[in-house]
């Protein structure tokens, strides 16, 4: 049996008993999505991000006594769209409660949600975590999602440390939120990162939420705690604050990191909650002065149970705007992320990692099918241009698809001219340098002021090779001494004198003739 | 601002003591006459009865025969309770802090003790097989409202119910204020004008 590893802070009682296993992480998320719609959840006041200070707050949001909850109906058929996205059951009656806690955002008190019973239970959420590298290849996962629940949004406390006070603003105070709720079935930030991303891109193909998490419309918290396999779960703590998709990926793996440490050490991680601060990558621990908090869930008396039917089950005689139909909803379901990729790897021939890229950017599937739709060139070859000269370009310049400067007809003429054999690849690479630049010129007339067809004269191109031959005495010599490598560096020469125009097949082939 | 429990103390304190009520419109009815006793008419005689005279003294022919002449309950005896809850101070701390509420001293956690003992009552009723019943309105159907603007825009009129605002926000504390510590709040007590 092999001894313990120095340092490792195994119990005593354990020696030698098993090996030592690694530790492993083990990760839960809570996700608050808010409800895309045009009024809250119980009232109808405007949803609108960045607005004056309570502006967008009726009676019933700034809990105004006499004031009752009416519930939105879009925001119910949009828990019931997400629920059944994720495979979610969808419960035919839900209850709604009141979670009490005192905060000065929250100014009724309490907080109406659906603790007892929530909308949607049970569901998964397929997603790919890309593996970078030599493979390259994508590797499939997924989260069970314990349950989705409607509930009210709290308003928002902006801290005045001149004055020692809070200022609150209501406008966000009753929006509706679904709150996903998934098991720890994730190991590390990576998995939990790639999830987030797949939920996000399903909820805009849905439009049941925009997902920007910096404008707080996707909040996510990390359950995160550390076992070894086989043992029971460890102690976990709840980081929060998580503002954007990278940084929840650092945030989980530093929290990880840290509890690893602790445990290894000999410690006992605590139970608490941790604030990440993305300039420090670190979590840091939020002052708990509450202790447990005892929420004393009740009903909510003023809503009645929502009923959600089939077609066969609605009642006959009811009113079509009081009935939400959970079979029409589930035909009228957009197209999600996962069949776009099937689809564009079916129709189109690319691979699966090349799927996931496309649908990953708003907008580069449109672009990449008008470009196939107008081009005669083989879309594995569009794709390339696609995703590394395209998309490459736009990152650098931190642009979305919506801003390129070349449109999809503009990069289609382009391929068009390269596989017709009219210019060569380095030449279309010039050519699309210019394109960028939004002069308004056309690819055909780029080439044509910048002379940058291809070379068609066989002995103009066969006089260039024997001069750089001729002015590289040295280069010629490693080559037929067998340094095969120094013939690109003749072809680089060769290239750079016909401004990339000749041939590089040709190019070669008349070099390696005349060096042999 | 604490809330004591004054008014309803002293009510609970007579209801609790004897297990049945005193000559009291509330109280816990054990028996099948409970379902004829529901007509609204019925009702609101007694009321008027009860209001005009609460001697025994009612005219015969007055006397609506549903309502029985005496009454029909019957006591509930102590081996049909379950254990008397006692409430140890930890959780008079919480419910306080909880609830924001004050029960003053130890005569304040005797009448909780003895209001949860007449709850109690409730246990001996058989709920096998019935869903509890959050609210009476649970049957009826719940409306959805159309997803339309029709609120908001009435920061003047909401601000201007504050006491403390600050260019179009509400001010409040850095945080919430926590409760002072059990010795300190009777001190406090002492000087408030409650």
């Amino acid at each position: 049996m092999s001894e313990e590893k120095a340092g490792n802070g195994h119990r005593p009682g354990r020696a030698g008993s098993r090996l030592s296993q690694e530790l492993v992480g083990v990760v839960g998320l809570e996700i608050h999505a808010q409800i895309h719609a045009s009024t809250k959840l119980f009232s109808g006041s405007q949803v609108r991000f960045s607005s004056p200070p309570n502006s967008l707050v009726s009676f019933f949001d700034a809990s105004l006594p006499g004031t009752l909850p009416v519930l939105n109906r879009r925001c119910v058929e949009a828990a019931v769209m997400t629920g059944l996205a994720l495979n979610c059951t969808i419960n035919k009656k839900s209850l709604f409660d009141r979670k009490h806690y005192f905060y000065a955002d929250l100014p009724a008190g309490y907080q109406i949600t659906q603790q007892r019973l929530p909308v949607a239970v049970d569901g998964r959420l397929s997603y790919g975590v890309l593996v970078d590298g030599s493979q390259n290849h994508v590797l499939e996962r997924s989260v069970r999602i314990k349950q989705i629940q409607l509930e009210q949004d709290s308003g928002k406390s902006l801290r005045d440390g001149h004055r020692s006070q809070t200022l609150i603003d209501l406008n966000r105070a009753g929006i509706g939120l679904m709150e996903l709720v998934m098991e720890p079935d994730m190991c590390c930030g990576e998995e939990a990162a790639a999830a987030v991303r797949e939920l996000q891109l399903i909820l805009q193909a849905l439009g049941t939420c925009q997902g920007n998490m910096s404008e707080g419309q996707l909040r996510v918290d990390a359950n995160v705690s550390v076992h070894r396999p086989g043992e029971p779960l460890g102690v976990r703590t709840e980081v929060k604050n998580i503002n954007s998709a990278r940084f929840l990926a650092r945030a989980i793996d530093y929290e990880l990191q840290r509890q690893m440490a602790v445990v290894e050490s000999g410690g006992t991680v605590v139970n608490e909650t941790r604030a990440f601060d993305f300039k420090s990558g670190q979590t840091i621990p939020m002052r708990d002065k509450e202790g447990l908090q005892d929420y004393r869930f009740m009903p909510e008396p003023n809503l009645p149970p929502l009923l959600l039917y089939d077609q066969q089950t609605a009642p006959m005689d009811a009113d079509p705007t009081q009935v939400i139909l959970i079979d029409q909803i589930q035909e009228q379901l957009p197209e999600l992320p996962r069949v776009t990729r099937e689809r564009l790897v079916k129709t189109y021939g690319i691979l699966p990692e090349h799927s996931f890229t496309l649908v990953n950017e708003d907008d580069l599937v449109d672009y990449f099918v008008s470009v196939v739709q107008r081009t005669k060139a083989e879309p594995r070859k569009v794709i390339g241009w696609v995703l590394k000269d395209l998309l490459g370009q736009l990152k650098q310049r931190c642009l979305s698809t919506a801003q390129s400067p070349i449109s999809p007809l503009a990069l289609a003429e382009l391929l068009d001219l390269l596989e017709a054999g009219r210019i060569s690849s380095p030449a279309a690479k010039l050519v699309f340098q210019e394109l960028w630049k939004g002069t308004g010129r056309s690819a055909e007339q780029i080439v044509e002021q910048q002379d940058l067809g291809v070379m068609r004269d066989h002995g103009e191109i066969e006089r260039i090779c024997q001069s750089v031959i001729d002015s590289h005495p040295e280069e010629v010599r490693a080559i037929r001494g067998g340094n095969r490598n120094v013939l690109n560096k003749l072809m680089g020469r060769v290239m750079k004198q016909t401004k990339g125009r000749a041939d590089p097949l040709l190019v070669r082939t008349l070099l390696e003739e005349k060096t042999s | 601002m604490y809330c004591t429990l004054g008014r309803i103390t002293s009510s609970l304190q007579c209801v609790a003591l004897y297990l049945r009520p005193v000559r009291h419109r509330c109280g816990v009815y054990v028996g099948p006459h409970v379902v004829e006793n529901r007509g609204g008419q019925n009702i609101t005689r007694h009321r008027k009865k009860h209001t005009t005279s609460l001697s025994q003294s009612q005219t015969p022919h007055h006397h609506n025969p549903k309502v029985p002449q005496t009454p029909t309950w019957e006591c509930v005896r102590e081996d049909q309770l379950p254990l008397p809850t006692k409430v140890p101070p930890d959780l008079v701390d919480k419910l306080e802090r909880l609830a924001l509420l004050d029960f003053r001293n130890q005569d304040g956690v005797d009448c909780l003790e003895k209001a949860i003992r007449f709850a109690d009552q409730l246990h001996v009723v058989n709920t096998d097989g019935v869903e509890p019943m959050a609210s009476v309105l649970e049957d009826r159907t719940l409306y959805l409202r159309d997803d339309r603007i029709e609120e908001g825009d009435c920061a003047e009129q909401l601000l201007g119910l504050a006491r403390n605002t600050l260019e179009g926000y509400y001010v409040a504390p850095p945080g919430n204020i926590p409760l002072p510590e059990r010795d300190e709040r009777e001190v406090l007590l002492k000087y408030s004008e409650m």
